[in-house]
């Protein structure tokens, strides 16, 4: 693999990272902690938004983001070629 | 039956399978004993790094923690959580890629330096060997309290079963017994929470029902002196950093990121975080629901009840010292309120009601094993609550053990000591390894230093400020070189230490926090001097070899992890 292919794939790579990393920051750092105080104005079934993220909500969202991570890594894997075999 | 008898069947079965998996596992060869041969599916090793990771701390202690802490207890929530987001995107897939078995073997290597690895095989052991006192403790605890044998005899009994599968089996027989371990423990963490949510609330789903009982538990937090239940009274910064600090070290704990060199390819790495993020989230998002349940049963019941008529419950665990009461006002009742609340407003509710102080305390280790007895629940769920506690106890004991006896048998004696030792003498290395350490976990388990819990802090702290940000730049910074990363780790392991020892052990005055940061949340300060002390010196010394920068780029695309293992 040329080596300006390698670049671009990590490039690509470090992109999705910086996406997906500000929202694990914001959900659990940004809503649940920062922000927790002005979210506990807005409720959800009897849930406080701020506490709801500090203590389920955060979490749920870190799964999911693990799970996209997952799906864009392998689709990024088979455009570039890098994909181990079957 | 009564709950003795049903406790002692639950035990037996779940003994009598983890033994019997032991068996039928057992480890041939050292790549079998250090990493399940490299052949473990992802969503069974997903269940496998959920039961390692749970630990007696998880299952007993956190849900009781955070019903007392309230919205405080988030840090612990979201710390022993989101790590895995970090991990899943920063470090498993790559460390897989580079295909060894062990993290001082990526430290050592890519670091190409003797010296890097000793130090990450001393943190690796002073890690595991605090965070397995714990669980050895725990074993004891859950013997005692529902066998009625004494705490040393169990954490004996913990110790032989320990011994069979991680001796016979190495990373193999502990992988498959911990998916056992995590059906078991979950099993017996949900049902409870079922029963009791759809007893308070009338939803059976604990995360939807809780929401209702807040506005109430709130006010009775309230009414007792208590900060309201959904707001903090730790300071923000603090919050921050704690979570920071679980966060980062659950990334950087040397049990954990072995887990993901036992699954076939990089792709399966990346999955199986995911997968063992989703079977641990199902009870940490329970956790808080009982923590809500189990407070709000409480101050309802207790407080100003008369003392003869405790409920049974309450007996019993004083009798076993941990609920302890003291009638300072004379009146036969149980007066429990925060008597730390010194404002004008609840000055006037104590002298009304002529309070004395705080008249009970209660050991918060006890909330979710008293839990089913609160709520009434029937004697074979209180009997599963236990089997619960015993599997998540020795399932992360054992995920221990490995890393003890693989850092002795691979990383120094292998790599450092006698690079020609043949295979069969190294896999009787680790099995002496791995019994010793299972012995010195056992007599800590029965001499418990009173420091325990203060020392987990530590172990966090430590795993935050030292393999984490080698890894991380070991894989993200190809400029990063050996001085570097020997003089971050130094530095964040040095600052981090002295801070802990200082405020945990010598008693210095909170009043000289740094910037208001308790010394559970100090690893996120040490993790940043470690990086910028890395970066800074990486920078001002040659950088590392061409061979090195080849292995980074080597590690960064997927392609060829199969034959990794081979080399």
């Amino acid at each position: 693999m040329s080596n300006k292919n390698l670049r671009n794939y990590w490039k690509e790579n470090l992109r999705y990272l910086a996406i997906l990393l500000s929202i694990w920051f914001l959900v659990s750092y940004g809503f649940g902690i920062l922000l927790h105080d002005a979210l506990d104005n807005i409720r959800i079934g009897g849930f406080k938004l701020g506490f709801w993220f500090a203590q389920n909500g955060s979490i749920y969202v870190f799964v999911i983001l693990i799970f996209v991570y997952v799906r864009l890594m392998n689709r990024l894997d088979e455009k570039y070629g890098v994909h181990e075999g079957k | 039956m009564s709950v003795q008898t049903w406790t002692f069947i639950l035990v037996g079965i779940s003994f009598a399978i983890y033994i019997g998996i032991a068996i039928w596992s057992r480890a041939g060869s050292t790549k079998e004993f250090y990493v399940a041969g490299g052949g473990v599916p992802p969503i069974l090793n997903g269940m496998a790094t959920a039961a390692d990771w749970m630990s007696a701390a998880s299952f007993i202690s956190m849900a009781g923690i955070i019903s007392f802490a309230g919205y405080d207890g988030s840090v612990y929530l979201m710390g022993w959580t989101g790590g895995y987001v970090l991990l899943a995107l920063l470090l498993a897939p790559y460390l897989r890629k580079f295909g060894k078995f062990t993290v001082p073997d990526f430290i050592g290597t890519r670091y190409y330096s003797q010296t890097a690895r000793i130090v990450a095989v001393i943190c690796a052991l002073f890690v595991s060997f605090t965070y397995i006192s714990g669980q050895m403790r725990g074993v004891g605890i859950v013997f005692a309290r529902f066998l009625e044998v004494p705490i040393n005899t169990g954490v004996l009994i913990g110790m032989s079963i320990v011994f069979i599968y991680a001796v016979l089996g190495g990373m193999k027989g502990i992988t498959y017994t911990q998916v056992a371990q995590y059906c078991v423990l979950i099993f017996a963490f949900m049902v409870p929470a079922i029963f009791i949510s759809f007893q308070m609330t009338g939803n059976p789903v604990p995360q939807f029902g809780f929401g209702e009982v807040l506005d109430k538990l709130d006010g009775l937090s309230e009414e007792l002196g208590f900060a309201a239940y959904t707001s903090g009274s730790k300071p923000l910064i603090d919050i921050f950093c704690i979570t920071a600090a679980l966060m980062i070290g659950t990334a950087g704990l040397p049990h954990v990121i072995v887990r993901f060199f036992t699954v076939p390819k990089v792709r399966d790495a990346r999955s199986s975080a995911g997968w063992a993020l989703l079977f641990i989230a199902i009870l940490y998002t329970t956790a808080p629901a009982i923590g809500v349940f189990v407070r709000t049963n409480l101050l309802e019941t207790v407080p100003n009840m008369p003392y003869s008529e405790a409920p049974k419950w309450f007996k019993k665990w004083e009798t076993a010292d941990l609920i302890h009461f003291e009638d300072k006002n004379g009146d036969g009742r149980i007066q429990y309120y925060n008597d730390k609340n010194k404002s004008e407003a609840f000055a006037a509710t104590v002298a009304a009601n002529n309070l004395k102080g705080n008249e009970l305390d209660i050991d918060k280790d006890i909330m979710v094993l008293a839990n089913p007895e609160i709520a009434g629940l029937p004697n074979w769920v209180i009997a599963l609550v236990a089997a619960g506690g015993l599997a998540a106890a020795l399932s992360t004991a054992a995920g221990l053990l490995l890393v003890i006896s693989s850092s002795i048998s691979h990383d120094l004696l292998k790599n450092a000591i006698k690079p020609d030792i043949s295979e069969k003498s190294e896999l009787l290395a680790a099995r002496i390894a791995a019994a010793v350490a299972v012995g010195l976990a056992g007599l800590i388990g029965i001499y418990p230093p009173d420091f325990v819990a203060a020392i987990v802090a530590f172990a966090f702290g430590l795993a935050a400020s030292s393999f984490f940000p080698a890894i991380i730049l070991g894989i993200f910074d190809k400029r990063t070189n050996s001085a570097g990363a020997i003089s971050g780790m130094v530095v964040g392991l040095a600052f981090t230490a002295i801070y802990i020892i200082g405020f945990k052990f010598m008693d210095w005055d909170p009043k000289y926090y740094l910037f208001n940061i308790s010394p559970e949340g100090i690893g996120t300060i040490g993790m940043l001097l470690n990086m910028a002390v890395t970066v800074a010196v990486s920078r001002m010394t040659p950088a590392p070899p061409e061979r090195i920068q080849h292995l980074v780029e080597d590690i960064r695309i997927p392609k060829g992890a199969g034959a990794a293992l081979e080399k």
